[in-house]
Protein backbone atom coordinates (compact mmCIF):
# COMPACT_ATOMS: atom_id res chain seq x y z
CA UNK A 1 0.00 0.00 0.00
CA UNK A 2 1.67 3.17 -1.21
CA UNK A 3 -0.05 6.64 -0.01
CA UNK A 4 0.77 9.25 -2.25
CA UNK A 5 0.46 13.26 -1.19
CA UNK A 6 0.80 15.31 -4.13
CA UNK A 7 1.70 19.12 -4.23
CA UNK A 8 -0.15 21.41 -6.00
CA UNK A 9 -0.31 25.24 -6.29
CA UNK A 10 -3.00 27.96 -7.50
CA UNK A 11 -1.27 29.81 -10.48
CA UNK A 12 -2.47 32.39 -12.54
CA UNK A 13 -3.53 31.09 -15.75
CA UNK A 14 -0.96 32.37 -18.56
CA UNK A 15 -2.15 32.19 -21.29
CA UNK A 16 -3.60 35.88 -21.05
CA UNK A 17 -1.76 39.21 -20.21
CA UNK A 18 -1.19 40.09 -16.91
CA UNK A 19 -0.83 42.82 -14.65
CA UNK A 20 1.16 43.30 -11.92
CA UNK A 21 0.24 44.73 -8.82
CA UNK A 22 1.37 48.23 -7.66
CA UNK A 23 3.86 47.61 -5.49
CA UNK A 24 5.47 45.14 -8.46
CA UNK A 25 5.75 42.20 -6.01
CA UNK A 26 2.88 40.22 -7.27
CA UNK A 27 0.45 39.86 -10.10
CA UNK A 28 -3.16 41.31 -9.95
CA UNK A 29 -4.89 38.40 -9.42
CA UNK A 30 -8.07 40.61 -10.01
CA UNK A 31 -8.61 40.36 -14.12
CA UNK A 32 -6.79 36.17 -14.32
CA UNK A 33 -8.15 33.11 -14.43
CA UNK A 34 -6.74 30.50 -11.79
CA UNK A 35 -5.81 27.17 -12.36
CA UNK A 36 -3.19 23.77 -11.59
CA UNK A 37 -0.29 23.55 -13.98
CA UNK A 38 0.34 20.57 -16.89
CA UNK A 39 2.59 19.39 -14.57
CA UNK A 40 0.94 19.27 -11.11
CA UNK A 41 -2.11 17.65 -13.28
CA UNK A 42 0.28 14.57 -14.29
CA UNK A 43 1.38 14.31 -11.10
CA UNK A 44 -2.52 13.80 -9.70
CA UNK A 45 -2.99 11.48 -12.49
CA UNK A 46 0.09 9.26 -11.04
CA UNK A 47 -0.72 9.16 -7.79
CA UNK A 48 -3.93 8.42 -8.73
CA UNK A 49 -2.41 4.78 -10.19
CA UNK A 50 -0.05 4.41 -8.01
CA UNK A 51 -2.36 4.23 -5.40
CA UNK A 52 -5.24 2.29 -7.26
CA UNK A 53 -2.68 -0.32 -7.96
CA UNK A 54 -1.69 -0.63 -4.26
CA UNK A 55 -4.41 0.16 -2.28
CA UNK A 56 -3.36 3.40 -1.06
CA UNK A 57 -4.50 6.99 -0.87
CA UNK A 58 -4.35 10.27 -2.73
CA UNK A 59 -3.74 13.17 -0.34
CA UNK A 60 -3.67 16.83 -1.94
CA UNK A 61 -1.08 19.30 -0.72
CA UNK A 62 -1.09 23.25 -1.29
CA UNK A 63 0.82 26.09 0.59
CA UNK A 64 -1.22 29.33 -0.27
CA UNK A 65 -4.08 31.38 0.12
CA UNK A 66 -7.54 30.26 1.19
CA UNK A 67 -8.53 30.87 -2.28
CA UNK A 68 -6.49 27.94 -2.91
CA UNK A 69 -9.18 25.75 -1.58
CA UNK A 70 -10.86 25.95 -5.16
CA UNK A 71 -7.53 24.05 -6.79
CA UNK A 72 -7.67 21.51 -4.08
CA UNK A 73 -11.46 20.62 -4.34
CA UNK A 74 -10.85 20.43 -8.32
CA UNK A 75 -7.58 17.47 -7.75
CA UNK A 76 -10.10 15.90 -4.95
CA UNK A 77 -12.83 15.49 -7.86
CA UNK A 78 -10.13 13.45 -9.70
CA UNK A 79 -9.81 10.96 -7.12
CA UNK A 80 -8.13 12.27 -3.86
CA UNK A 81 -9.09 11.20 -0.65
CA UNK A 82 -8.10 14.15 1.26
CA UNK A 83 -6.79 17.21 1.31
CA UNK A 84 -4.57 19.90 3.43
CA UNK A 85 -4.38 23.76 3.25
CA UNK A 86 -1.02 25.38 4.60
CA UNK A 87 -2.60 28.75 5.32
CA UNK A 88 0.12 31.77 3.97
CA UNK A 89 0.03 34.48 2.11
CA UNK A 90 2.46 33.08 -1.13
CA UNK A 91 4.14 36.50 -2.05
CA UNK A 92 6.14 36.16 1.52
CA UNK A 93 7.23 32.22 0.45
CA UNK A 94 10.15 31.47 -1.26
CA UNK A 95 10.49 27.55 -2.56
CA UNK A 96 12.79 27.22 1.11
CA UNK A 97 9.34 27.85 2.81
CA UNK A 98 7.26 25.83 0.59
CA UNK A 99 9.66 22.77 0.80
CA UNK A 100 9.75 23.07 4.58
CA UNK A 101 6.02 23.61 5.11
CA UNK A 102 5.35 20.42 2.94
CA UNK A 103 7.94 18.42 4.88
CA UNK A 104 5.83 19.21 8.09
CA UNK A 105 3.01 18.03 6.84
CA UNK A 106 4.48 14.50 5.97
CA UNK A 107 6.00 14.85 9.40
CA UNK A 108 3.43 15.37 11.26
CA UNK A 109 0.84 12.93 9.16
CA UNK A 110 3.44 10.63 9.78
CA UNK A 111 3.46 11.06 13.45
CA UNK A 112 -0.45 10.81 13.49
CA UNK A 113 -0.01 7.04 11.61
CA UNK A 114 -0.27 8.05 8.17
CA UNK A 115 2.97 7.89 6.24
CA UNK A 116 2.99 9.34 2.54
CA UNK A 117 6.18 6.90 0.94
CA UNK A 118 5.64 8.50 -2.26
CA UNK A 119 5.58 12.65 -2.29
CA UNK A 120 4.98 13.91 -5.77
CA UNK A 121 5.23 17.57 -7.47
CA UNK A 122 5.26 19.12 -10.44
CA UNK A 123 8.32 19.77 -11.80
CA UNK A 124 8.71 23.89 -11.35
CA UNK A 125 6.21 25.92 -10.54
CA UNK A 126 4.20 28.15 -13.16
CA UNK A 127 4.43 31.42 -11.91
CA UNK A 128 7.53 31.53 -9.87
CA UNK A 129 9.29 29.07 -12.03
CA UNK A 130 11.85 28.44 -9.70
CA UNK A 131 12.55 24.52 -10.00
CA UNK A 132 13.57 23.69 -6.24
CA UNK A 133 11.04 22.99 -4.44
CA UNK A 134 10.82 19.69 -5.29
CA UNK A 135 14.34 18.75 -4.09
CA UNK A 136 14.26 21.20 -1.06
CA UNK A 137 12.04 18.76 0.23
CA UNK A 138 13.32 15.89 -0.53
CA UNK A 139 16.51 17.36 1.41
CA UNK A 140 14.25 18.08 4.42
CA UNK A 141 12.88 14.35 4.78
CA UNK A 142 16.46 13.22 4.16
CA UNK A 143 14.74 11.28 0.92
CA UNK A 144 15.79 10.20 -2.42
CA UNK A 145 14.47 12.80 -5.49
CA UNK A 146 14.40 11.85 -9.02
CA UNK A 147 13.31 15.47 -10.83
CA UNK A 148 11.49 15.07 -14.45
CA UNK A 149 9.91 12.20 -14.18
CA UNK A 150 6.98 11.55 -17.01
CA UNK A 151 5.68 8.10 -15.62
CA UNK A 152 6.55 7.01 -12.16
CA UNK A 153 5.29 3.54 -10.62
CA UNK A 154 5.99 1.55 -7.23
CA UNK A 155 6.25 -2.11 -7.08
CA UNK A 156 7.67 -4.05 -4.03
CA UNK A 157 8.18 -0.60 -1.96
CA UNK A 158 10.48 0.75 -5.09
CA UNK A 159 9.79 3.78 -7.20
CA UNK A 160 10.40 2.67 -11.07
CA UNK A 161 10.84 6.80 -12.85
CA UNK A 162 10.93 7.12 -16.40
CA UNK A 163 12.77 10.09 -17.42
CA UNK A 164 13.55 11.92 -21.04
CA UNK A 165 17.19 12.71 -20.42
CA UNK A 166 19.69 13.70 -23.14
CA UNK A 167 20.86 10.26 -24.14
CA UNK A 168 17.86 8.80 -24.26
CA UNK A 169 15.23 7.55 -21.74
CA UNK A 170 16.32 7.15 -18.59
CA UNK A 171 15.07 4.95 -15.88
CA UNK A 172 15.38 5.29 -11.98
CA UNK A 173 15.05 2.46 -9.46
CA UNK A 174 14.63 4.20 -6.18
CA UNK A 175 13.50 2.76 -2.82
CA UNK A 176 10.90 4.27 -1.43
CA UNK A 177 10.21 6.71 0.82
CA UNK A 178 10.89 8.60 -2.03
CA UNK A 179 10.10 12.49 -3.66
CA UNK A 180 9.67 12.55 -7.50
CA UNK A 181 8.80 15.71 -9.56
CA UNK A 182 6.65 15.09 -12.49
CA UNK A 183 7.41 16.84 -16.14
CA UNK A 184 3.77 16.54 -18.23
CA UNK A 185 3.59 14.71 -21.52
CA UNK A 186 3.63 10.67 -20.05
CA UNK A 187 -0.08 10.20 -18.85
CA UNK A 188 -3.42 11.87 -20.16
CA UNK A 189 -5.27 13.52 -17.35
CA UNK A 190 -8.06 12.48 -16.59
CA UNK A 191 -11.47 14.70 -16.04
CA UNK A 192 -13.90 14.81 -13.07
CA UNK A 193 -16.56 12.93 -13.08
CA UNK A 194 -20.17 14.48 -12.04
CA UNK A 195 -19.73 11.88 -9.16
CA UNK A 196 -16.05 12.82 -8.49
CA UNK A 197 -17.19 16.60 -7.93
CA UNK A 198 -19.84 15.84 -5.66
CA UNK A 199 -17.78 13.68 -3.48
CA UNK A 200 -15.02 16.26 -3.18
CA UNK A 201 -17.74 18.46 -1.68
CA UNK A 202 -17.78 16.34 1.47
CA UNK A 203 -14.26 16.33 2.40
CA UNK A 204 -13.18 17.81 5.18
CA UNK A 205 -9.97 19.96 4.12
CA UNK A 206 -7.63 20.17 6.95
CA UNK A 207 -6.37 23.96 7.21
CA UNK A 208 -3.16 24.53 9.03
CA UNK A 209 -0.69 27.91 9.31
CA UNK A 210 2.73 27.88 8.47
CA UNK A 211 5.47 26.55 11.14
CA UNK A 212 8.29 28.89 10.99
CA UNK A 213 8.93 32.19 10.16
CA UNK A 214 9.57 32.84 6.24
CA UNK A 215 12.56 33.23 4.35
CA UNK A 216 11.32 34.73 1.62
CA UNK A 217 11.76 34.18 -2.20
CA UNK A 218 14.43 37.32 -2.28
CA UNK A 219 12.23 39.57 -4.98
CA UNK A 220 13.07 43.02 -5.93
CA UNK A 221 10.12 43.13 -8.00
CA UNK A 222 8.10 41.87 -10.42
CA UNK A 223 8.57 43.47 -14.27
CA UNK A 224 6.35 43.05 -17.30
CA UNK A 225 8.79 42.44 -20.30
CA UNK A 226 8.84 46.07 -22.82
CA UNK A 227 6.07 45.85 -24.96
CA UNK A 228 7.06 45.03 -28.87
CA UNK A 229 5.73 47.78 -30.98
CA UNK A 230 4.53 45.63 -34.19
CA UNK A 231 6.34 45.70 -37.34
CA UNK A 232 4.78 43.59 -39.12
CA UNK A 233 4.84 43.09 -43.10
CA UNK A 234 2.40 41.21 -44.21
CA UNK A 235 2.86 39.48 -47.15
CA UNK A 236 -0.53 39.16 -48.64
CA UNK A 237 -3.83 37.56 -48.07
CA UNK A 238 -4.94 33.87 -48.51
CA UNK A 239 -2.92 31.54 -51.74
CA UNK A 240 -2.33 34.41 -53.81
CA UNK A 241 0.74 35.34 -51.00
CA UNK A 242 2.62 32.42 -51.97
CA UNK A 243 4.83 34.06 -54.01
CA UNK A 244 5.94 36.50 -52.21
CA UNK A 245 6.08 33.93 -49.43
CA UNK A 246 8.69 32.32 -51.52
CA UNK A 247 10.42 35.01 -52.55
CA UNK A 248 11.07 36.26 -48.95
CA UNK A 249 12.29 32.40 -48.75
CA UNK A 250 14.75 32.96 -51.15
CA UNK A 251 15.57 36.40 -49.74
CA UNK A 252 16.27 34.96 -46.38
CA UNK A 253 18.43 32.27 -48.24
CA UNK A 254 15.79 29.58 -46.75
CA UNK A 255 15.80 28.14 -50.37
CA UNK A 256 17.74 28.45 -53.86
CA UNK B 1 35.67 33.37 -9.20
CA UNK B 2 32.91 32.02 -11.19
CA UNK B 3 32.52 28.28 -11.40
CA UNK B 4 30.19 26.66 -14.32
CA UNK B 5 29.20 23.51 -14.16
CA UNK B 6 29.54 22.52 -18.54
CA UNK B 7 27.91 19.86 -19.92
CA UNK B 8 29.59 17.69 -22.54
CA UNK B 9 27.32 16.52 -25.31
CA UNK B 10 29.49 14.58 -28.17
CA UNK B 11 32.83 15.42 -26.43
CA UNK B 12 32.14 19.28 -26.61
CA UNK B 13 30.61 21.63 -24.50
CA UNK B 14 26.78 22.16 -25.23
CA UNK B 15 25.43 25.30 -26.78
CA UNK B 16 24.02 26.61 -23.47
CA UNK B 17 27.38 26.01 -21.76
CA UNK B 18 29.28 27.98 -23.79
CA UNK B 19 26.24 30.89 -23.67
CA UNK B 20 26.70 30.66 -19.76
CA UNK B 21 30.06 30.86 -20.24
CA UNK B 22 29.59 34.34 -22.26
CA UNK B 23 27.56 35.26 -18.98
CA UNK B 24 30.83 34.51 -16.85
CA UNK B 25 32.88 36.48 -18.77
CA UNK B 26 30.17 39.56 -18.79
CA UNK B 27 30.72 39.22 -14.75
CA UNK B 28 34.60 38.58 -14.24
CA UNK B 29 37.95 37.51 -15.81
CA UNK B 30 38.25 34.52 -13.68
CA UNK B 31 36.45 31.57 -14.44
CA UNK B 32 36.80 27.88 -13.99
CA UNK B 33 34.51 24.75 -14.80
CA UNK B 34 33.29 21.96 -13.63
CA UNK B 35 33.12 18.74 -15.71
CA UNK B 36 31.39 15.57 -14.23
CA UNK B 37 32.29 12.26 -15.66
CA UNK B 38 34.41 10.73 -18.72
CA UNK B 39 35.58 13.38 -21.24
CA UNK B 40 35.53 11.43 -24.44
CA UNK B 41 38.68 13.74 -25.68
CA UNK B 42 40.49 15.53 -23.06
CA UNK B 43 42.54 17.82 -25.13
CA UNK B 44 39.51 19.21 -27.35
CA UNK B 45 37.29 19.97 -24.69
CA UNK B 46 40.12 21.86 -23.18
CA UNK B 47 40.86 24.42 -26.26
CA UNK B 48 37.45 24.69 -26.49
CA UNK B 49 36.59 25.65 -23.13
CA UNK B 50 39.80 27.80 -23.38
CA UNK B 51 38.32 29.80 -26.22
CA UNK B 52 35.49 30.71 -23.89
CA UNK B 53 37.68 32.33 -20.76
CA UNK B 54 37.58 29.15 -18.95
CA UNK B 55 41.29 29.00 -17.15
CA UNK B 56 41.00 25.81 -15.01
CA UNK B 57 38.92 22.44 -15.66
CA UNK B 58 38.28 20.61 -12.82
CA UNK B 59 37.18 17.29 -13.96
CA UNK B 60 35.00 15.00 -11.37
CA UNK B 61 35.61 10.71 -12.12
CA UNK B 62 35.37 7.72 -10.11
CA UNK B 63 32.88 5.02 -10.28
CA UNK B 64 30.20 6.74 -8.67
CA UNK B 65 29.64 9.13 -11.11
CA UNK B 66 29.40 6.90 -14.21
CA UNK B 67 25.25 7.12 -14.31
CA UNK B 68 24.16 9.99 -13.45
CA UNK B 69 22.46 11.21 -10.06
CA UNK B 70 21.59 14.75 -9.56
CA UNK B 71 22.79 15.16 -5.18
CA UNK B 72 26.14 12.48 -6.58
CA UNK B 73 27.17 15.18 -9.19
CA UNK B 74 25.84 18.10 -6.64
CA UNK B 75 28.43 16.56 -4.19
CA UNK B 76 31.15 17.14 -6.67
CA UNK B 77 30.40 20.25 -7.64
CA UNK B 78 30.11 21.22 -3.93
CA UNK B 79 33.43 20.13 -3.38
CA UNK B 80 34.55 21.61 -6.18
CA UNK B 81 33.33 24.82 -5.04
CA UNK B 82 34.90 24.20 -1.49
CA UNK B 83 38.43 23.95 -2.24
CA UNK B 84 38.33 26.95 -4.93
CA UNK B 85 36.23 28.96 -3.14
CA UNK B 86 34.20 30.18 -6.20
CA UNK B 87 31.96 33.09 -4.96
CA UNK B 88 29.41 32.38 -7.88
CA UNK B 89 28.05 28.76 -8.97
CA UNK B 90 26.09 28.45 -12.27
CA UNK B 91 25.04 26.53 -15.06
CA UNK B 92 22.72 26.59 -18.41
CA UNK B 93 19.40 26.23 -17.48
CA UNK B 94 19.03 22.22 -18.99
CA UNK B 95 16.81 19.82 -16.85
CA UNK B 96 20.08 18.54 -15.71
CA UNK B 97 21.89 22.06 -15.21
CA UNK B 98 18.33 23.08 -13.00
CA UNK B 99 18.68 19.86 -11.39
CA UNK B 100 22.39 19.79 -9.84
CA UNK B 101 22.56 23.84 -9.13
CA UNK B 102 19.01 22.98 -6.93
CA UNK B 103 20.68 20.03 -5.54
CA UNK B 104 23.96 22.47 -4.19
CA UNK B 105 21.43 25.12 -3.49
CA UNK B 106 19.46 23.08 -1.01
CA UNK B 107 22.53 21.25 0.33
CA UNK B 108 24.05 24.31 1.26
CA UNK B 109 21.06 26.00 2.25
CA UNK B 110 21.37 29.15 -0.01
CA UNK B 111 18.97 30.33 -2.23
CA UNK B 112 19.09 29.61 -6.02
CA UNK B 113 17.41 32.06 -9.26
CA UNK B 114 16.25 29.80 -12.16
CA UNK B 115 16.30 31.01 -15.68
CA UNK B 116 18.25 33.78 -15.72
CA UNK B 117 18.54 36.15 -18.81
CA UNK B 118 20.80 39.00 -16.90
CA UNK B 119 22.68 39.46 -13.81
CA UNK B 120 24.41 43.58 -12.35
CA UNK B 121 25.65 44.51 -9.25
CA UNK B 122 28.09 42.13 -7.25
CA UNK B 123 27.14 42.36 -3.84
CA UNK B 124 23.79 41.26 -3.92
CA UNK B 125 24.02 39.82 -7.40
CA UNK B 126 20.80 41.02 -8.81
CA UNK B 127 19.59 38.15 -11.23
CA UNK B 128 16.82 39.14 -13.98
CA UNK B 129 14.91 36.05 -14.61
CA UNK B 130 11.61 34.53 -16.45
CA UNK B 131 8.56 33.80 -14.73
CA UNK B 132 5.07 32.81 -15.21
CA UNK B 133 6.18 31.26 -18.38
CA UNK B 134 8.39 34.79 -20.10
CA UNK B 135 5.08 36.42 -19.10
CA UNK B 136 6.78 38.74 -16.65
CA UNK B 137 10.47 39.04 -15.35
CA UNK B 138 11.66 38.72 -11.94
CA UNK B 139 14.37 40.88 -10.42
CA UNK B 140 15.89 38.42 -7.46
CA UNK B 141 18.67 39.45 -5.21
CA UNK B 142 21.24 37.18 -4.24
CA UNK B 143 22.78 37.82 -1.04
CA UNK B 144 24.33 34.72 0.11
CA UNK B 145 27.75 32.93 -0.89
CA UNK B 146 28.03 31.01 -3.62
CA UNK B 147 25.69 32.81 -5.55
CA UNK B 148 23.82 30.18 -7.39
CA UNK B 149 21.79 30.54 -10.42
CA UNK B 150 21.16 28.84 -14.31
CA UNK B 151 21.13 30.56 -17.48
CA UNK B 152 18.04 30.52 -19.66
CA UNK B 153 19.08 29.14 -23.45
CA UNK B 154 19.39 31.28 -25.76
CA UNK B 155 19.47 34.41 -24.05
CA UNK B 156 23.00 34.52 -24.39
CA UNK B 157 25.16 34.39 -28.01
CA UNK B 158 27.86 32.00 -27.01
CA UNK B 159 30.66 33.34 -28.84
CA UNK B 160 34.02 32.56 -27.92
CA UNK B 161 36.36 35.47 -25.74
CA UNK B 162 38.65 38.04 -26.74
CA UNK B 163 41.51 36.37 -25.78
CA UNK B 164 41.58 32.49 -25.20
CA UNK B 165 42.91 31.05 -22.42
CA UNK B 166 45.50 28.02 -21.85
CA UNK B 167 43.52 25.63 -18.92
CA UNK B 168 44.84 23.87 -16.57
CA UNK B 169 43.32 20.40 -16.06
CA UNK B 170 42.51 19.52 -12.66
CA UNK B 171 40.63 15.52 -12.34
CA UNK B 172 39.39 14.39 -8.95
CA UNK B 173 37.75 11.68 -7.51
CA UNK B 174 35.35 12.74 -5.17
CA UNK B 175 33.41 12.11 -1.66
CA UNK B 176 30.07 10.55 -2.72
CA UNK B 177 28.10 9.46 0.02
CA UNK B 178 25.84 6.18 -0.36
CA UNK B 179 22.46 8.26 0.23
CA UNK B 180 23.63 10.58 -2.72
CA UNK B 181 23.54 7.28 -4.88
CA UNK B 182 20.12 6.03 -3.75
CA UNK B 183 18.44 8.06 -6.86
CA UNK B 184 20.57 7.66 -10.12
CA UNK B 185 19.91 6.32 -13.41
CA UNK B 186 19.83 2.56 -13.84
CA UNK B 187 19.47 2.08 -17.48
CA UNK B 188 19.30 4.14 -20.07
CA UNK B 189 17.19 3.53 -23.72
CA UNK B 190 17.82 4.36 -27.10
CA UNK B 191 16.72 8.21 -27.98
CA UNK B 192 14.20 7.74 -30.26
CA UNK B 193 15.17 8.66 -33.55
CA UNK B 194 13.79 12.34 -34.55
CA UNK B 195 13.67 13.43 -31.40
CA UNK B 196 12.84 17.13 -30.22
CA UNK B 197 16.66 17.39 -30.73
CA UNK B 198 15.99 18.06 -34.65
CA UNK B 199 13.13 20.44 -33.74
CA UNK B 200 15.46 22.21 -31.27
CA UNK B 201 18.59 22.52 -33.77
CA UNK B 202 16.22 22.98 -36.94
CA UNK B 203 17.48 26.18 -38.90
CA UNK B 204 13.67 26.47 -40.29
CA UNK B 205 10.58 25.54 -38.20
CA UNK B 206 7.13 24.93 -39.14
CA UNK B 207 4.83 25.57 -36.39
CA UNK B 208 0.87 24.30 -36.32
CA UNK B 209 -1.57 25.04 -34.02
CA UNK B 210 -5.73 24.41 -33.27
CA UNK B 211 -5.78 25.66 -36.95
CA UNK B 212 -4.88 22.38 -38.25
CA UNK B 213 -8.46 21.46 -37.36
CA UNK B 214 -7.44 17.24 -36.60
CA UNK B 215 -4.75 14.98 -36.63
CA UNK B 216 -4.82 14.64 -40.40
CA UNK B 217 -4.63 18.36 -41.14
CA UNK B 218 -0.65 18.29 -40.71
CA UNK B 219 0.41 16.60 -44.28
CA UNK B 220 0.62 19.81 -45.81
CA UNK B 221 2.78 21.63 -43.00
CA UNK B 222 4.64 18.42 -42.70
CA UNK B 223 5.31 18.69 -46.12
CA UNK B 224 6.77 22.02 -46.40
CA UNK B 225 8.81 21.58 -43.51
CA UNK B 226 10.63 18.95 -45.43
CA UNK B 227 10.71 20.74 -48.60
CA UNK B 228 12.59 23.71 -46.48
CA UNK B 229 14.98 21.43 -45.36
CA UNK B 230 13.43 21.71 -41.81
CA UNK B 231 11.11 20.20 -38.75
CA UNK B 232 7.61 20.11 -37.47
CA UNK B 233 6.59 22.26 -34.63
CA UNK B 234 3.16 22.08 -32.78
CA UNK B 235 1.71 24.43 -29.97
CA UNK B 236 0.61 22.54 -26.40
CA UNK B 237 -3.14 22.07 -27.73
CA UNK B 238 -2.51 20.38 -30.44
CA UNK B 239 -0.21 17.73 -28.30
CA UNK B 240 -3.15 17.58 -25.54
CA UNK B 241 -5.49 16.84 -28.53
CA UNK B 242 -3.29 14.02 -29.06
CA UNK B 243 -3.30 14.83 -32.80
CA UNK B 244 0.93 14.89 -33.04
CA UNK B 245 3.30 13.39 -30.18
CA UNK B 246 4.78 15.85 -27.49
CA UNK B 247 8.57 15.91 -28.68
CA UNK B 248 7.18 17.94 -31.29
CA UNK B 249 5.36 20.97 -28.93
CA UNK B 250 7.41 24.36 -28.83
CA UNK B 251 6.26 26.55 -25.65
CA UNK B 252 6.93 26.98 -21.96
CA UNK B 253 6.10 22.89 -21.33
CA UNK B 254 7.50 21.75 -24.82
CA UNK B 255 10.80 22.83 -26.87
CA UNK B 256 12.53 26.13 -26.78
CA UNK B 257 13.42 26.78 -30.02
CA UNK B 258 15.55 29.41 -32.15
CA UNK B 259 15.58 28.67 -35.81
CA UNK B 260 16.17 31.22 -38.52
CA UNK B 261 12.86 31.25 -39.96
CA UNK B 262 10.04 30.25 -37.80
CA UNK B 263 6.86 29.44 -40.08
CA UNK B 264 3.71 29.27 -37.92
CA UNK B 265 0.52 28.05 -39.31
CA UNK B 266 -2.49 28.16 -37.45
CA UNK B 267 -1.16 29.63 -34.25
CA UNK B 268 -2.64 32.29 -31.60
CA UNK B 269 0.43 33.17 -30.34
CA UNK B 270 -0.17 32.64 -26.46
CA UNK B 271 2.24 33.35 -23.94
CA UNK B 272 3.15 29.60 -22.98
CA UNK B 273 3.90 29.39 -27.23
CA UNK B 274 5.84 32.98 -27.27
CA UNK B 275 7.88 31.65 -24.55
CA UNK B 276 9.01 28.67 -26.91
CA UNK B 277 9.82 30.42 -30.27
CA UNK B 278 10.52 34.12 -29.17
CA UNK B 279 14.52 33.78 -30.13
CA UNK B 280 14.03 32.81 -33.76
CA UNK B 281 15.53 35.23 -35.94
CA UNK B 282 12.45 35.62 -38.46
CA UNK B 283 8.95 34.97 -37.85
CA UNK B 284 6.59 34.47 -41.25
CA UNK B 285 2.80 33.97 -39.48
CA UNK B 286 0.01 32.27 -41.06
CA UNK B 287 -3.16 32.64 -39.56
CA UNK B 288 -6.89 34.05 -40.76
CA UNK B 289 -6.97 36.17 -37.54
CA UNK B 290 -4.42 38.95 -38.43
CA UNK B 291 -5.29 40.62 -34.82
CA UNK B 292 -3.95 37.08 -33.32
CA UNK B 293 -0.75 37.79 -31.08
CA UNK B 294 1.44 35.90 -33.40
CA UNK B 295 0.59 37.95 -36.23
CA UNK B 296 1.09 41.29 -34.52
CA UNK B 297 4.26 40.25 -32.94
CA UNK B 298 6.23 38.20 -36.09
CA UNK B 299 8.03 39.97 -38.74
CA UNK B 300 5.96 39.03 -41.79
CA UNK B 301 2.38 37.60 -42.07
CA UNK B 302 -0.10 36.01 -44.53
CA UNK B 303 -3.62 36.61 -43.33
CA UNK B 304 -5.36 33.58 -44.64
CA UNK B 305 -6.34 29.58 -44.22
CA UNK B 306 -3.58 27.48 -43.43
CA UNK B 307 -5.11 24.51 -45.56
CA UNK B 308 -5.02 27.03 -48.17
CA UNK B 309 -2.03 29.18 -47.54
CA UNK B 310 0.47 25.87 -47.07
CA UNK B 311 -0.40 24.28 -50.23
CA UNK B 312 -0.42 27.30 -52.53
CA UNK B 313 3.71 27.83 -51.00
CA UNK B 314 4.29 24.05 -51.56
CA UNK B 315 2.79 24.48 -55.30
CA UNK B 316 5.02 27.95 -55.97
CA UNK B 317 8.10 25.62 -54.15
CA UNK B 318 7.73 23.03 -56.89
CA UNK B 319 6.96 25.84 -59.45
CA UNK B 320 10.02 26.87 -59.18
CA UNK B 321 12.06 23.69 -58.53
CA UNK B 322 13.11 25.04 -55.14
CA UNK B 323 15.23 23.34 -52.65
CA UNK B 324 16.87 23.66 -49.47
CA UNK B 325 19.41 25.84 -49.14
CA UNK B 326 21.69 23.76 -46.58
Amino acid sequence: MTNVLVCIKRVPDSSGQILLTDDAQGIDGRFVGFTVSDHENSAIELAIRVADATGGTVTLVTVGSDEATEQLRGALALGGHAAVLVEADPATLGPADIAREIAQVVTDHEASGTTYDLVLLGNDAADSGDFQVPIRLAYALGRPIVTGASVVEVADEVLVAHVDGPEGEETYTVPLPAVASVLEGGVEPRYPTLKGRMAAKKVGIETRSTSDEPVGAHRVRLLLPPAESSSVEVLGDGPEAAGAVVDLLERLAVVR
Amino acid sequence: MILVLVEPENGSANEVSLETLALARSMSSEIEAVVVGDVADRDALSAELGAHGVSAVHQAVGDALESFAGAAWAAALQQVQASTGADVVIAGGTPRGGEVLAHLAARLDVPMAANAIGVEGSSPYVVTRQVVGGAALEEMALDSSPAIFTVAGHSWSATPADSPASPTWNEATPEIAEHDLLARVTATGQKEVDHSDSLKTARVVVGAGRGAGSAEGFGPVSELAEMLGGSLGVSRVVTSLGWRPHHEQVGQTGSRIAPELYIPCGISGAIQHWAGCASSKVILAVNTDAEAPMMTKANYAVVGDMHEVVPAIIDELKRRGSTPAQ
